[in-house]
């Protein structure tokens, strides 16, 4: 079940863990921090990022031998923005309520440093193949830890899960809330999303200790 | 390989690259234009009807339209009047039908770019102001479309009104509002808040609705208080939603009041 080489394997489950995008190299913060509030919205932006960080990261690939390098920062930004803006253009022609619901995240892709680091440190250097991994696998760590922040900060701050109400009825005070419990009106707002993210970065690192530096 | 370090060749890249991204993006919109037009035209039905109080909603909390093979055809049967009021200055100038707009102007009332009426507004002229008439459990509805700003970008809706300025339904979207905090003016537990809500005092004063903090009726029974529970966190879009209700519907108030004699 050789499907991938060890070192290929590794372009995916290193950003998974040891080398996440936003816990230990943080990028990708203010995306984080931004759309976190909702399960959902976490997700699909994560599934938006994966296209576009592996599409983007193999047409960088495959151009990074012409690409001249004074101006190669704004040819990788005309990439993503090329990009961002065909996908929005397609759902909007063809998925239109799809992309409704993503609205503002498919602009805010191009903000997402992730994907301009990815290029800049993995693409340009790489191969297609190699650099497509590198990219799916920073996007499913990036997503990662969206999920984790968002579920916390939904069913802290909301008391649902992808809209559905978990914990009882908050006006009507059943479930949880008939002994007194009360939604944390603080979680939904960005600044808990960073100290989450500061959470998992303190459990991440007292588990490993080599990722600590000095 | 080139040097690619000359400045030639950087410019030479540049210009090229330039050439194929703008042709691969000009070429991308033009030939996806006839589409995303038509899944605008359609939603901007599916809009107005949901303000009415048609839609394929399936339970608490569901916000279903009708779907867009059905929603021409619906639109044509259930909006029985399309109005077009010219005004200037809070006065009618003049009242158009469908048929009379269509004419002077080649372009359905419902399709009528409020953003563009009201810099018309701003910039002195007059300005045209779309009212759709439908029926509602046997009362006549009219539904108003309202624009204004919230903390990112626009916010809009669709409001409907009986004679009397009662609220009937309403329909609210925004174009990057943050999610989970003011992009909840498009769930249910915002928009049906709105219901029975009234824009008229006792003496006929346009006083509109506020989108209030610390409401000390979060079950929204009172519905002579000219106010509606606000969204946790979003301050300044609710600030917008009434503000574009107060600012919109306002401008209808000669309409409603000729209803009356």
């Amino acid at each position: 079940m050789a499907l991938l080489s060890k070192k290929d394997a590794k372009l995916i489950t290193d950003p998974l863990a040891d080398n996440n995008p936003i816990t230990i190299q943080v990028l990708g913060i203010c995306s984080a921090l931004a759309i976190t509030a909702e399960l959902k919205a976490s997700l699909v932006m994560g599934i938006a990022v994966l296209f576009v960080l592996g599409v983007g990261n193999v047409v960088i690939s495959l151009m990074r031998n012409i690409i001249p390098s004074k101006i190669r920062i704004i040819v990788q930004l005309i990439v993503v923005a090329s990009l961002v803006i065909i996908v929005d253009q397609v759902l909007k022609a063809f998925a239109f309520e799809l992309s409704k619901t993503l609205s503002v995240f498919i602009g805010l892709i191009i903000t997402n440093c992730i994907i301009m680091g990815r290029f800049e440190a993995f693409a340009l250097a790489n191969g297609p193949w190699r650099s497509f991994l590198d990219g799916i696998g920073n996007a499913l760590g990036y997503a990662v830890i969206l999920l984790i922040v968002g579920f916390f900060r939904e069913l802290l701050g909301s008391g649902t899960l992808f809209g559905i109400p978990v914990l009882g009825d908050a006006i009507e005070k059943t479930g949880l809330y008939a002994t007194g419990y009360e939604n944390n009106g603080f979680m939904l707002m960005p600044p808990m999303a960073l100290i989450i993210v500061g959470l998992i970065i303190w459990v991440q690192r007292s588990r490993n200790k080599s990722l600590i530096e000095d | 390989m080139a040097n690619t370090d000359k400045n030639s060749y950087t410019i030479i890249f540049a210009i090229a690259m330039v050439i194929v991204v703008g042709s691969l993006l000009a070429f991308t919109a033009s030939s996806l234009k006839p589409n995303i037009k038509e899944n605008e035209r359609m939603e901007k039905q599916q809009n107005i009807l949901y303000a009415m109080g048609i839609n394929g909603n399936k339970g608490e909390g569901d916000i279903t339209f009708i779907s867009t093979d059905k929603v021409s055809e619906v639109f044509a049967s259930k909006i029985s009047e399309q109005i077009v009021l010219e005004v200037k200055d809070g006065a009618i100038l003049k009242q158009m039908n469908r048929d009379e707009f269509v004419k002077a102007n080649n372009k359905e009332p419902y399709l009528i770019d409020i953003k563009k009426e009201q810099a018309k507004a701003k910039n002195g002229s007059s300005r045209f102001l779309p009212l759709f008439k439908g029926e509602q459990e046997g009362k006549t509805v009219y539904v108003a479309p309202i624009r204004g700003k919230g903390l990112w970008d626009a916010i809009w809706g669709f409001v409907a009104l009986d004679k009397d300025m009662i609220v009937r339904g309403t329909y609210f979207d925004h174009k990057g509002e943050t999610p989970g905090l003011g992009a909840n003016i498009k769930q249910r537990y915002f928009m049906d808040d709105f219901y029975g809500e009234r824009l008229l005092t006792d003496a006929g004063v346009f006083k509109g609705i506020a989108v209030a903090k610390g409401n000390n009726d979060p079950k929204n029974e009172d519905k002579d208080d000219y106010e509606v529970d606000a969204l946790a966190g979003a301050t300044i879009t609710g600030d917008g939603v009434s503000a574009m209700i107060k600012k919109d519907l306002k401008l209808y108030l000669p309409y409603f009041k000729n209803l009356k004699k």
